[in-house]
């Protein structure tokens, strides 16, 4: 296979950032309430994450070491920043939608993660369609939460209504206790048909798991001990 | 006073920042394995979420805000909230060794906490005044650490008990996260 193709079948199947690495967990749960809100926060990650991975890997051989995480989080941040504004320009409805989500990309751990792992020791182009990869694994995982809970407790696809009329959805599906509860099903099936959850252990109580995309203190700071 | 109180009750139960708005969700369900890491975790969360609201807020008020550049919150809070952590760690390190040797590995793990950030950029949306910050950081941290805590306490229980195999791991943990953000959303009928 092609290795740009396989990043792409890496980030969307093999390594899904959101069902297999268990990254970004906290916008999945947040705005899977309705299934155009996960699309739209799963672009708007994407196209920081492109756009991030893009600018880390042609200054990786410019970035001393020691700063280097300083220096990926202002760099994100200054994207994340862009996109915000570029969002409340021209998508008002959007911006509305996903609010405090949207600045909270800066601390998503698909970004930081994926700059660590990959962008700072691979080619420009490589990274680029890593992003991509990641970007529509993150979407299509946020889209199919959000498409089952706006099923659930809305009853409708895409703004659509498919439920008939004389059956009431359950509400509690796109309140906040339905995202925990659709994420956990979701991964039950997934470990239920033999995908792999893949989470980095880490000792010591430091963080086990689900946190290990924020890189560096998980790494070093936890096992140094 | 009355005001200010339901700031604290708000942020801490009411609006719990974990299960009712999904912020710091990564440690909350990692850390949570452990009961003496979740409190120590919890206890470093609550430091460091005051001391960042409180700084956030002068930041907002004395400087962006004149200055017009309001956009640029989201980066200079995060470099702050960063900075802040490393600073908080040093000076622990110097002057109280023991509270260092509690919350030490905990404090770089909360940089990417998205809930200081969170606080931080809800209180400027939410035009809180410094005072209000500060409370609101604090009471929304509180709530972090009474959900923490919960968690593990839960966790430590059904560690022994019987789970179906696909339940295992991650989804349990989820589902019981599930159960107590239903039981929370009882707060919201408290009124005062």
């Amino acid at each position: 296979m092609n290795k740009y193709v396989e990043r792409l079948y890496n980030g969307v199947i093999k390594e899904n950032p959101t069902l297999i690495l268990m990254l970004g967990m906290c916008p999945t749960l947040a705005v899977s309430t309705r299934a155009l809100n996960g699309i739209g926060m799963g672009l708007s990650t994407m196209a920081v994450l492109i756009l991030s991975n893009l600018v880390i890997s042609l200054l990786r051989k410019v970035i001393p070491d020691e700063v280097r995480l300083p220096a990926y989080i202002v760099i994100v941040a200054s994207l994340v920043t862009v996109t915000e504004l570029l969002i409340e320009a021209y998508l008002p409805s959007l911006y509305e939608a996903l609010g405090i989500y949207i600045p909270l990309i800066v601390v998503n751990c698909i970004i930081l993660g994926r700059a660590e792992a990959y962008a700072n020791k691979n080619t420009p182009m490589l990274s680029v369609m890593d992003g991509i990869g990641m970007g529509i694994g993150f979407t299509l995982a946020l889209t199919v939460a959000g498409l089952i809970r706006e099923m659930l407790g809305n009853g409708t696809a895409f703004g659509a209504q498919i439920l008939p009329s004389g059956i009431d959805p359950i509400g509690i599906f796109v309140q906040p206790p339905g995202a925990f509860l659709v994420i956990a099903f979701i991964i039950a099936v997934m470990n239920a048909i033999g995908i792999k959850t893949r989470q980095r252990k880490l000792v010591d109580g430091g963080c086990d798991g689900m946190c290990a995309g924020c890189t560096a203190p998980c790494d070093k700071e936890v096992s140094a001990k | 006073m009355k005001n200010l109180i339901l700031i604290i009750v708000s942020g801490a139960l009411i609006n719990n920042v974990v299960l009712n708005q999904f912020l710091g969700i990564c440690s909350f369900l990692g850390v949570s394995k452990q009961m003496k890491a979740s409190a120590s975790l919890g206890g470093a969360v609550i430091f460091v979420i005051t001391i960042a609201s409180a700084v956030a807020s002068l930041l907002y008020d004395y400087v962006l805000a004149p200055l017009g550049l309001d956009f640029m919150k989201t980066i200079v809070f995060i470099l702050v909230i960063a900075a802040l952590v490393q600073i908080v760690e040093m000076f622990l390190k110097k002057t109280s060794p023991g509270v260092y040797k509690a919350l030490g590995i905990y404090l770089p793990l909360i940089t990417t906490n998205c809930a200081v950030l969170g606080v931080a950029l809800t209180n400027v949306q939410d035009g809180y005044n410094f005072i209000e910050s500060v409370l609101s950081g604090f009471g929304t941290a509180v709530g972090y650490t009474i959900a923490i805590v919960l968690l593990a306490s839960i966790r430590t229980r059904i560690r022994e008990e019987d789970i179906p195999a696909p339940l295992r791991g991650a989804p349990i943990v989820l589902i019981s996260a599930a159960l107590m953000s239903i039981a929370f959303m009882g707060f919201a009928g408290l009124s005062f």
